[in-house]
């Protein structure tokens, strides 16, 4: 994938989300041109956090997501507790409360199987630190889509498990630290 | 990887053709819900029921009327939970309720009612409020099992520390083991609870305004459709509720998108809960 092909970003990560999402999503320039979609599992009966801790945090608007909401350019969307976080056909923002997935509602497979039948070869999936295989499967739908495979590395991850998940089931990722994770959005979309 | 697109494709011709199919033959239109969802679990039912492809499934619907409450089964289910989101059942207490209080007959629709944990929790909250005898709960759904189950108001035992948790932080007023008892891992709702609750099939898509009411509660099920199937179902909200009429969605759901959002007000924002403008 050249950079003029990437159109969105998927990230999913789990244990240890906090700490990976701070390296790479306040480093996303001010006129980032990608949409970022994040799915973090997070407790379902409390409010998230999440959104006003990266709001502090970033150079880029942040939000969490709404129903139908449509997606916009060089914005983070983070998928709110308890519900899972699709992307619909005509590129706009659907929830659901179906049965959890992997026991995990927000499921970052949900959100990548949906992003990579919507977005084909022009989506970026990422795969960051966390303890259970959410995102394997989302992951290599993304793949056999055509879309670009990225995994943090799991030696320097807090928990190894879901990239090394990641990796078993898509073995043509590339695998990279966080800082070159950073580094890669920005070239795709900065 | 072009094979990949071209088999994609194929899927979702097969997909609208099977929904055309259920519309057809048995007048279920989901041809109009959010895809994304609809694609996950019919997925789903075609691997678990055994078919090969969509249209092997979509030719065993049309010919075997057995096929169709399995088939909704996976269009319809939706997991949800008595007192979801405690703060909204504490808001409709604490602000919805001195308002209903006013009214000497009360009708409430909870629309595409499920399994009944909304349902359940409104009319315990009523009965603490000392509201249920002057009201009048219409509970909806297209799915019949669902209804079925929605009116047996039978639970697995494993979900009720949820829902007692949920009870209490939602400002309730009485323990809720008070409204069930257990057998055999399930726990059944007393069933002077239905009393005064009118179960019955409607869809919020083709189906009419039947009555007017106070308040309307539909969380979590206006995220099953696309924008126009909300569109449709907020315009029978609107004229469905009297006026100053409040109506409950979820906590994501929004009217900002939608044609009707001029016809309601803020109530409470942060809960959801609109309030119907006067004429």
């Amino acid at each position: 994938m050249n950079s003029r092909q990437a159109e969105a970003v998927v990230i999913g990560a789990s244990a240890g989300a906090l700490e990976a999402l701070s390296v790479i999503l306040p480093a996303l320039p001010v006129g980032f041109s990608l949409p970022v979609i994040v799915v973090v599992h997070v407790p379902p009966n409390k409010r998230s956090m999440l959104t006003e801790l990266f709001q502090a945090k970033c150079q880029v608007p942040v939000r969490e997501v709404e129903d139908k909401e449509p997606i916009s350019a060089g914005t983070v969307f983070f998928a709110p507790p308890d519900y899972h976080l699709l992307i619909e056909v005509d590129k706009s923002l659907a929830l659901s409360s179906d049965e959890a997935v992997l026991f995990s509602r927000p499921s970052i497979d949900v959100l990548f199987e949906s992003a990579a039948d919507t977005y084909g070869s022009a989506l970026i999936g990422i795969i960051l630190t966390g303890a259970n295989q959410d995102g394997a499967r989302g992951l290599k739908a993304i793949v056999e889509a055509g879309g670009l495979a990225l995994v943090q590395s799991p030696a320097g991850a807090f928990a190894s498990t879901m990239p090394e998940a990641a990796i078993a089931a898509c073995p043509s990722a590339q695998v990279m630290s966080l800082d070159a994770l950073a580094a890669c959005l920005k070239k795709f979309g900065g | 990887m072009k094979e990949t697109v071209a088999i994609e494709k194929i899927e979702d011709i097969e997909i609208r053709l099977l929904l055309e199919a259920l519309y057809s033959r048995y007048h279920y239109d989901f041809r109009n819900y959010a895809m994304a969802s609809i694609k996950r679990r019919l997925k789903q039912g075609r691997d678990q029921l055994g078919f090969a492809s969509f249209s092997a499934l979509q030719e065993s619907l049309l010919h075997d009327a057995a096929m169709l409450p399995r088939i909704l089964g996976y269009l319809t289910v939706q997991v949800s939970e008595m007192f979801r989101d405690p703060t909204y059942f504490r808001a409709i207490r604490e602000k919805v309720v001195p308002h209903l209080r006013t009214y000497p007959s009360l009708k409430v629709w909870v629309a595409g009612c499920s399994g009944g944990e909304e349902l359940y929790s409104l009319v315990i909250l009523f009965r603490e409020e000392g509201l249920e005898e002057r009201t009048l709960f219409y509970a909806t759904d297209i799915n019949q099992d669902a209804l079925r189950s929605a009116e047996a108001g039978v639970f697995a035992i494993d979900r009720v520390p949820l829902f007692t948790e949920n009870h209490r932080n939602s400002g309730g007023k009485s323990s809720l083991s008070d409204y069930y008892h257990a057998a055999y891992g399930k726990v059944s709702f007393d069933k002077t609870l239905r009393r005064n609750v009118v179960f019955s099939d409607h869809s919020l898509v083709t189906d009419a305004v039947f009555a007017e009411m106070q308040l309307i509660s539909c969380r979590n099920v206006l995220i099953y459709f696309d924008r126009s199937f909300q569109d449709r179902a907020l315009g029978l909200f609107k004229d469905s509720l009297s006026r100053s009429g409040f109506l409950g969605l979820g906590a994501k759901e929004s009217l900002r998108f939608s044609q009707h959002a001029g016809a309601f007000k803020d109530f409470i924002r942060e809960e959801k809960i609109y309030q119907r403008r006067g004429a």
